[in-house]
């Protein structure tokens, strides 16, 4: 039997109608929305004042101003573009909701589109304060990084993608019980990525798996960035070429994991 | 007599516009658990309204979930409104729609809001209107605004039906469509679905368990056990030759084992 994958035709109407869903979902919920503003707050204060104490007792952080909060805000972009891909995903295993989509015209490519638009509202609205508290409370404007910034951010969100869309088939596959994968997928990356020190610092053999991971690029860049003054533009294509591949490969990962999931009958037992 | 009579083995070649509503031939699925559905042959024609009869386990849900797209076929063919299914699903997922114990809509979305996604994923034209209709006609008018997950069982389903028919469908699929229903509730939810069909000339295909509902709503009937179809035929037509007054009582015949002695 061949597999099933629906690609052409692409309806906005229909990725708008999935966004209509999760923006629904969010507006009637006040413990979602908090949840989104809490975490990314509560980090920027932590390492906020971390950054504050350093900087008056060390030399070298005081030279290189907003390294460890810039760290913080850009690992946050990508560890919430992740997340906020997932979670709108799982909305949809909590609710016992799958079923009904994939009975409908939807296809999975805009299923998948939409959580990546919706990823971005929800990115948004926990991102954004944080700025401003980053800005306000610890003098470290994310945007004085100009032009750089943007491909930074272009980068950790088509990683956060990517591995969004790896794990949520998982669940598809899999079901519920696959869920801690979710929310732990991103702190493995976590000391391999490099956000809080430079790839010299690992041990050879790690440095090759370390630079194979785009986020390791961007860290790496945003630290040329705020020490040297440095714009590293190879850094950047890099990585975007890695990201480019990973997301390749997530996607079709995701096709063949609910082909899979269609097979053994796992859209019908959408539990454990 | 041949206890297996099921119509048309083959599915026709013909073009979408003269195929029957549903056709499945030599339909075999494989579970790590063992054979679900075993060499299952039938067609649908348009128009009518087909009952899935059988204990648990005999295969009901797997066979209308593989007609549906959600299961991939082990082997065989389903063609659905003349369409190779999964391979042109596209064609024709938005002119079909389904209601299972085994989905939920959104708990905290309102009527209205879950009605509207799913009428914009159907592209559905006036949608509003539509909505007004569904709530008239399925007197869901009183509670458009309040979150599915605060809904009474009773009021759940009347929502599964109106998200069901929110595309106005040719072909409806429904599994268990009254479960956990009062009777009065359910004898509701079957008038509205005979409506439906008389005024939209709809192919309704349902697994039940309920044989009243059954015998009420269906024009023919499949009754499966252990993944393979037992007899096929109208309710009158198997309550006769099985020498029984309800298909209720066929069914405990076939489910204990009695069907060969009862219909001989």
């Amino acid at each position: 039997m061949s597999n099933v994958v629906r690609v052409h035709g692409l309806s906005a109407q229909r990725i708008g109608a999935m966004i209509l869903r999760y923006w629904y979902l969010l507006i009637s919920s006040w413990p979602r929305l908090l949840e989104l503003v809490y975490w990314p707050a509560l980090q920027v204060i932590t390492w906020g004042f971390l950054q504050l104490y350093i900087v008056q007792n060390a030399g070298f952080f005081a030279q290189a101003g907003g390294i460890l909060i810039g760290a913080v805000i850009l690992w946050d972009i990508l560890f919430r573009g992740q997340l906020g891909f997932s979670i709108s995903f799982l909305e949809e295993m909590w609710a016992r909701n799958m079923g009904n989509l994939m009975m409908s015209p939807l296809k999975p490519i805009e299923f998948l589109i939409a959580l990546m638009l919706m990823s971005l509202i929800r990115l948004a609205i926990g991102v954004v304060p944080m700025l401003v508290l980053a800005t306000y409370a610890f003098d470290f404007n994310l945007f004085s990084m100009g032009l750089p910034l943007v491909a930074f951010f272009c980068n950790l969100i088509f990683t956060g993608w990517s591995l969004g869309i790896f794990v949520s088939g998982l669940v598809l596959r899999n079901g519920l019980g696959a869920e801690s994968i979710v929310w732990s997928v991103m702190f493995g990356l976590m000391p391999l990525a490099c956000v809080y020190y430079p790839v010299s610092v690992l041990p050879q053999w790690l440095q090759w798996i370390a630079w194979m991971l785009p986020p390791t690029y961007v860290f790496e860049g945003m630290r040329a960035l705020l020490i040297e003054h440095v714009v590293r533009p190879e850094l950047m294509i890099t990585a975007a070429a890695i990201n480019l591949a990973l997301f390749a490969g997530s996607f079709a990962a995701f096709i063949w994991l609910l082909n899979s999931a269609r097979r053994n009958g796992s859209l019908l037992q959408a539990g454990e | 007599m041949t206890m297996i009579r099921t119509s048309s083995a083959e599915p026709s070649s013909a073009g979408p516009g003269a195929s029957p509503a549903i056709e499945v031939a030599d339909l075999v699925k494989d579970f790590k658990a063992g054979r679900a559905v075993d060499g299952v042959t039938f067609t649908v024609e348009r128009g009518s309204i087909t009952g899935l009869l059988g204990g648990n386990g005999a295969g009901k849900t797997t066979t209308i979930a593989m007609i549906m797209g959600l299961v991939l076929p082990s082997s065989g063919r389903v063609r659905v409104l003349g369409y190779q299914m999964p391979e042109q699903s596209a064609e024709v997922l938005g002119r079909i729609n389904f209601e299972s114990p085994y989905v939920d809509m959104p708990m905290r979305l309102t009527v209205r809001q879950n009605l509207t996604v799913f009428g914009k994923l159907y592209s559905v034209p006036d949608l509003k209107a539509r909505i007004a209709e569904l709530a008239d006609d399925l007197d869901i008018a009183g509670f458009l605004d309040r979150p599915n997950g605060k809904l009474s069982a009773g009021q759940k389903t009347r929502v599964a039906l109106a998200k069901a028919l929110i595309n106005r469908p040719e072909l409806l699929l429904l599994d268990e469509p009254t479960a956990s229903l009062d009777p009065d509730t359910a004898d509701w939810v079957r008038q509205r679905l005979l409506d439906y069909r008389r005024r939209h000339g709809a192919t309704i295909l349902l697994a039940s368990h309920n044989m009243l509902e059954v015998e009420r709503l269906c024009d023919r009937v499949i009754i499966m056990k252990r993944g393979r179809i037992e007899d096929d035929d109208t309710p009158a037509a198997i309550m006769a030759r099985y020498n029984r007054n309800t298909l209720e009582e066929v069914f405990i015949d076939v489910a204990r084992g009695r069907a060969q002695e009862a219909a001989s």
